[in-house]
């Protein structure tokens, strides 16, 4: 027989243990489950896990795609140490590609260093304001925040939907709904710092701004409020934190850094604005967040093994014919494990003898 | 009339206290008995053994004559005994009558169910709609479906635990007059209150407990709130004769504090009004739950009230925030040591940080300066002598007594100019206590104000220089404690706000 026993003290071992373990018994059941569909489970996870680490190409790919997801992860997980569970950041993402996009097409012609700036600070305002609404619902109705952000991806989706097909419809697309490809134009492409490692100019701002984060959580006194409220409500209303303020802050970076990770998209991998530009990453990104432990080096991390999972899954598409919806089937798996194991670092497995 | 319950010689003991000690009193049928006694005095460790939630260590119980030893609630419902707790145990998302399905042990079919439901509750005027979402009543009418599915199993023996701590006093005459109809009808109540007006208003008889031992039985209709009260706070009571009171000038006045309660559990301030100078310790007695917690939040700024309720050194402070409070001097400790006056995963060193912020200045511009905070939390430590690793342990990991030396050292060094305390001893061991008491007078003896909030009237008059007594959301006014007799105290309890008897000293 097995018991679970409480610890005394929360497990630091486990603390860190736990996104290893899901990540491996993800491969595990992973594996059972290609097997059972006739497909060598043993390749499948090398595609899966392996090879984006090891093959160059993948490997330049990897930060591409990693790097929006840590940088939603990031702003999310700051909400998420405060008990403010922002699950839209889908939208805000969106938004933020549309304002920030449509600064780009306003410009369409002009030419300066200052163009990309002011498209990231349209973006990142255009997020935060999209997050304002759950904020200010909540602060004043104490409206369920998980749920208006959610939804408010889907307004997002379907406002996206009418403006490629209206005013940021390309002027000489021949009717198709999308915006001119922004990538594709000097004043508004992302540029590259690194190439063989896939860094461009919004991994680079995404890496200072997770040293902001970080910083903020460690040291400075919002943090600690924003810390203090997710651990102790009422602890925190003893030390004078504002509930309010705590909730504005914390939808407010998520949206913002989602706005940002938005329009690096567009700028950079996606180029221009379709009714397909969302892939999911908002949402992705809630995984990030947990598999890091919401701690920004963790989600430097996890950001990394996520990103590779949707770079080893499109491998895998292509080489064993693994369905698309298997990636995300893996993807919740690994939550799924992840938020099993936690159990372990205030319980312990304790085998017991049989009863005499 | 004959009697329903005797119950001899029951005693029941946790880790290091006597909850019950050798308790024996009767409850005849149809009759109302009280249940009277402090917080802590035994009261709920004693319905609970009734109720067989709670296995006795010792004595026995005897019901209609025949022995009563019930192992379970279940059996306890099945020989005529019911409870209504203090705290519903009902599904918000169900309606009435599935909610009360799910607590009967046989429940009939939904149909004849609602019915019974109507009829029982209209026969004792608490009408009851079956088909309601619990999640649509007020408190007042969740307690009615508690008491129904009580009474659809008649019972011989309803015991209600503070039933009217929930209720309006409209609401509670209502209950009155249903408790009233089911005594006529030969139903005996036990009845649990530490409310001295409900308990001359509707009780029979009154077994009064202290310390885990009946001290008095009395019929209520023949004594006051104050010999009631008198009985309840027992006469042990050493008369303290503090030396040397000589107080400076007021820092702290308190004038016509309202503050109504946002909780259905919570008790409303009702006019309060003290003033405080410097050096005084202000005691405030009373039993839990008549307004402790609500003033401690009004004064430490976690609710706001009117500017001129509360003047600081002249200043209107009322609408101030905590940290605002704090910057001029106004500290406080709350009762609940864990998730409120500190933050149970957070490091010591980090619980320093949160009071001691502004004005030990450990985050000026916002960032947090780790070495002095550091530095802070190791002197309340080493001060305090509060017995740890270190300062990077969580605070749930020290025993509360640590934790609350830590919890009270954390406001003494910050050298406040009034400081306000909640419970600054509960669940703490002696040597603890003992410390903790001395620190408060040290700083009381530096020119510091101090209230002390406690229901420990032997720790209130070992410390305090002037006393009073939270009673119903009122404060009575303070008098010096030097020389204060029990009977005066009593009458204070009792609810008299001017405590007449005194002689001004």
């Amino acid at each position: 027989m097995l018991r679970l026993e409480q610890r005394p003290q929360p497990s630091k071992t486990m603390l860190y243990m736990t996104p290893v373990m899901a990540v491996f018994a993800t491969m595990v059941v992973g594996g059972i489950l290609f097997a059972s569909m006739g497909i060598d489970p043993f390749r499948a996870i090398y595609l899966l896990f392996i090879d984006p680490f090891t093959d160059s190409y993948n490997l330049s790919q990897l930060f591409v795609k990693a790097s929006p997801l840590i940088l939603i992860a990031m702003g999310l997980s700051i909400g998420f140490r405060a008990g403010v569970w922002n699950i839209g950041a889908e939208g805000q993402f969106i938004m933020g590609a549309i304002s920030g996009g449509a600064v780009g097409l306003a410009l369409w012609g002009s030419t300066g260093w200052w163009i990309l700036p002011l498209m990231a600070i349209s973006a990142a305002l255009g997020g935060a304001l999209w997050a304002m609404i759950p904020a200010v619902l909540k602060i004043k109705f104490n409206a369920n925040e998980i749920l208006v952000s959610l939804m408010l991806v889907y307004v997002a989706e379907n406002f996206l939907a009418q403006m490629v097909q209206g005013v940021l419809r390309a002027p000489d697309g021949m009717g198709f709904p999308e915006s001119r490809n922004l990538g594709r134009n000097d004043a508004t492409s992302l540029p590259d710092v690194f190439t063989p490692l896939g860094i461009d100019a919004g991994g680079v701002v995404m890496l200072i701004l997770l040293a902001m984060a970080f910083f903020l959580l460690q040291k400075h006194a919002m943090g600690f409020q924003i810390k203090l409220t997710g651990e102790s409500p009422r602890a925190a209303r003893f030390a004078g934190v504002k509930p309010g303020i705590i909730i504005a802050v914390c939808l407010g970076i998520s949206g913002a850094a989602a706005g940002l990770a938005g329009l690096f998209e567009l700028t950079g991998a996606a180029g221009k604005l379709t009714i397909d530009f969302p892939v999911g990453y908002g949402f992705t990104a809630i995984i990030v967040a947990f598999l890091g432990r919401l701690n920004p080096v963790g989600i430097l991390l996890a950001g990394a093994v996520l990103a590779g999972t949707y770079i080893g899954g499109e491998n895998a598409q292509f080489v064993l014919k693994l369905p698309a919806a298997a990636v995300t089937v893996f993807q919740g798996m690994m939550l799924f494990f992840l938020l099993g194991f936690e159990i372990l670092i205030n319980y312990r497995v304790k085998r017991l003898r049989r009863a005499v | 009339m004959s009697t329903l319950l005797e119950i001899k010689g029951l005693s029941k003991s946790y880790p290091g206290v006597k909850a019950n000690d050798d308790i024996s009193f009767a409850i005849q049928e149809g009759e109302i008995h009280a249940l009277l006694g402090e917080n802590g005095a035994g009261k709920s460790t004693l319905v609970k053994m009734i109720y067989g939630l709670v296995k006795p260590d010792g004595g026995q119980m005897v019901l209609n004559g025949a022995a009563y030893a019930p192992a379970k609630p279940f059996v306890a419902r099945s020989s005529g005994v019911s409870m209504v707790f203090q705290h519903f145990s009902l599904f918000e998302a169900l309606t009435v009558a599935e909610n009360i399905t799910l607590g009967m042990d046989d429940a009939p079919n939904r149909k004849a169910l609602s019915e019974k439901i109507r009829s029982v509750s209209e026969s004792y005027g608490l009408p009851l709609d079956p088909d309601r979402l619990i999640g649509d009543m007020s408190v007042g009418e969740r307690q009615r479906v508690e008491i129904i599915r009580c009474l659809l199993q008649n019972p011989r023996l309803l015991i209600m635990d503070e039933p009217t701590s929930v209720l309006t006093p409209q609401e509670v005459e209502v209950l009155f007059g249903t408790l009233r109809k089911l005594s006529a009808d030969g139903v005996a109540i036990l009845y649990i209150s530490h409310k001295l007006d409900e308990i001359l208003a509707l009780c029979d008889h009154a077994t009064i407990l202290r310390m885990g031992k009946v001290v008095d039985t009395c019929t209520p209709k023949e004594e006051t709130a104050t010999s009631l009260a008198e009985m309840m706070i027992g006469g042990e009571l050493e008369i303290h004769v503090q030396t040397e009171f000589n107080p400076g000038t007021e820092v702290l006045k308190v004038q016509g504090l309202s503050l109504p309660s946002t909780d259905a559990f919570g008790t409303s301030l009702k006019d309060v009004n003290f003033s405080l100078r410097k050096g005084e310790i202000l005691g405030i007695g009373g039993v839990a739950g008549n307004g402790q917690d609500e003033i401690l939040a009004a004064l430490s700024g976690e609710e706001r009230v009117a500017t001129d309720m509360i003047v600081l050194d002249g200043t209107g402070i009322g609408q101030a925030e905590p940290n605002a409070r704090r910057k001029l001097g106004l500290l406080s400790a709350p009762e609940e040591r864990l998730g409120h006056a500190a933050a149970p995963m957070m490091s010591l060193s980090q619980n320093a940080f949160l009071t001691g912020r502004i004005r030990k200045e450990l985050a000026p511009g916002g960032v947090i300066k780790t070495r002095r905070t550091n530095r802070f939390a190791r002197e309340i430590i080493e001060g305090f002598d509060v017995r740890t690793p270190g300062i990077h342990v969580a605070a749930k990991a020290l025993s509360g007594g640590n934790l609350q030396k830590f919890v009270i050292g954390r406001e003494v060094l910050q050298a406040p100019e009034v400081l306000v305390v909640n419970q600054p001893t509960w669940g703490v061991d002696a040597a603890a206590a003992a410390s903790i008491r001395q620190a408060l007078r040290q700083l009381a003896a530096s020119g510091a104000a101090v209230i002390v909030i406690s229901q420990d009237l032997d720790e209130l008059m070992e410390m305090s220089d002037t006393f009073s007594v939270l009673s119903e959301g009122r404060l009575s006014k303070p008098q010096p404690a030097e020389g204060l007799t029990i009977e005066e105290i009593g009458l204070m309890m009792g609810g008299d706000l001017e405590g007449t008897h005194h002689v001004e000293a």
